[in-house]
């Protein structure tokens, strides 16, 4: 079946790709001496958050810049569901975050966050009443699974795990489905990158293959066996094992840092989407403009927070990772 | 009237019909690249216009290739009687119009579309940008001289 054309929303999505922030306007951000000066450039770019009339904290800005992009693309394309693959991670957190609420019977506000798929009241609900049919299959088993090992265990770090790999599963799942080739590697790159992280997470704290066999979550690019076995042993063997896989350029950064990691994650994220750029009619500029986004959001906010820490501008630079433009 | 007029008169339309879909096609899909570039940014209005109105030619081209098919068989005034092999002969005159007209504005939307494209990211590129989609007019007006060419051609047979 040949895939939907958006001639109208690419083109539109072109000309507000001028407006994304380039490596000179990053460095001019880095550059800043103090964070005030630095939120005065963002603001003359734009980023002004959804009150221009007054001082609104950095989380305001950025969260209103996530949100406007979302609004932005969804409002160009007829299908609401067509970026959900994105949105996943939001209704993954408010799940943990109801489990955690209802088996602690805290009363907490703000920890939930809107503009997932499913709404949190939704999800909220689900948990409390212990009835998760109005929920997806693979996020009520999670729902499920989760509360359960919680109530049993107490164990926090559990109910994380089994929720944060529901979420991979769905969002390898959501990837599947979609035609575009863009979003079916971003779903592939996701998991693969996520599993390799809590591999070498796992291997530095010494966990064993139980863990792994609950928290890494099948892909195409990834053996997950082999990479369980290979965390098994040590972060050595997981090197080795990556040297034989797609992932093999990402070793010299796992043997520097997790923090050079982390940037060589963005970067393949950001090298994958590049080609999108020259597509006019499919949904992928369209994908790749809200991941481009999403990334100069993360810069953005490494910047703003290295500024608010007084990190060396050597070591803002080293963690902030390419722009799509 | 004569088989051969009938045919005369179907190559008339085909060729007003293909290449007029053809430019309809295309100049609906530049006009959606165009209108989503003039949402963003409205200076660029005039420079993405011209880009839209580029796969149009076809649908003008197939006209005058009908427009001279119908004069010269007599259908817009005299004698509409001819043999049923010079109507074939003026049906297989209309062809290259009809069949490239289709063809070349469909293509050449896709090439104003990527233009448009280029525009929105680099306005002062207008110039070049324009290029792109007017190299597959040449094919376009190839077919058109090949028609009109084989259409007068046909008239003065006997």
């Amino acid at each position: 079946m040949s895939e939907k054309q958006y001639t109208y929303a690419v083109a539109r999505i072109r000309a507000k790709e001028n407006a994304l922030l380039n490596d000179a306007f990053m460095e001019q951000l880095i550059g800043a001496k103090t964070e005030d000066e630095a939120l005065a450039l963002l603001s003359e770019k734009g980023w002004k958050g959804h009150d221009e009339g007054r001082k609104q904290s950095l989380q305001d800005i950025l969260s209103y810049e996530e949100e406007k992009t979302f609004d932005t693309v969804l409002s160009m394309v007829d299908d609401p569901h067509a970026f959900d693959v994105f949105l996943l991670k939001r209704d993954y957190h408010n799940l943990k975050a109801a489990v955690k609420l209802t088996v602690s019977s805290n009363q907490v506000s703000g920890i939930f966050v809107d503009g997932g798929t499913i709404t949190p009241e939704k999800i909220e609900e689900a948990v409390k009443e212990q009835d998760f049919s109005s929920l997806p299959d693979t996020m009520a088993r999670a729902g499920k699974e989760a509360t359960d090992e919680l109530l049993h265990t107490r164990d926090g770090q559990a109910c994380d795990i089994i929720i944060d790999k529901a979420a991979l599963t769905a969002i390898k799942q959501a990837s599947k489905k979609n035609p575009n080739s863009l979003i079916q590697r971003y779903g592939e790159l996701t998991v693969a990158l996520a599993d390799i992280k809590t591999a070498v997470r796992g291997a530095k704290t010494g966990k064993d293959m139980t863990f792994y066999s609950r928290a890494l979550a099948e892909c195409d690019t990834i053996d997950v066996k082999r990479l369980s076995e290979a965390a098994a042993l040590g972060t050595d063997d997981i090197y080795d094992y990556l040297e034989n896989t797609d992932y093999k350029d990402a070793v010299d950064s796992l043997r520097k840092s997790f923090f050079a990691f982390e940037k060589w994650c963005n970067d393949a994220l950001m090298d994958s989407i590049r080609p999108e750029l020259i597509h006019p009619f499919t949904i992928g500029p369209l994908a790749a403009y809200i991941l481009a986004r999403q990334s100069e959001i993360s810069n953005v906010r490494i910047i703003l927070t290295g500024k608010e820490n007084d990190l060396p501008e050597s070591m803002i630079r080293e963690r902030i990772s390419k722009t799509y433009v | 009237m004569s088989m051969g007029t009938v045919w005369a008169l179907l190559g008339a339309a085909l060729s007003a019909l293909l290449a007029g879909a053809g430019s309809a096609i295309g100049v609906g899909k530049a006009g959606q690249a165009a209108a989503g570039v003039v949402t963003e940014d409205p200076s660029l209005f005039s420079k993405v216009l011209i880009l839209q109105l580029l796969p149009g030619t076809q649908g003008i081209y197939g006209l005058l290739i009908a427009f001279i098919t119908l004069t010269n068989i007599g259908i817009m005034g005299g004698s509409a009687d001819m043999s049923l092999h010079k109507g074939l002969l003026y049906f297989a005159a209309c062809l290259p119009m009809a069949v490239v007209g289709l063809i070349s504005a469909i293509c050449q939307a896709k090439a104003a579309v990527a233009a448009i494209g280029l525009v929105a990211k680099k306005p002062d590129q207008f110039g070049k940008a324009m290029i792109f989609p007017a190299m597959v007019e040449t094919y376009a007006i190839l077919a058109l001289l090949v028609s009109i060419l084989s259409i007068f051609g046909v008239s003065a047979l006997a």
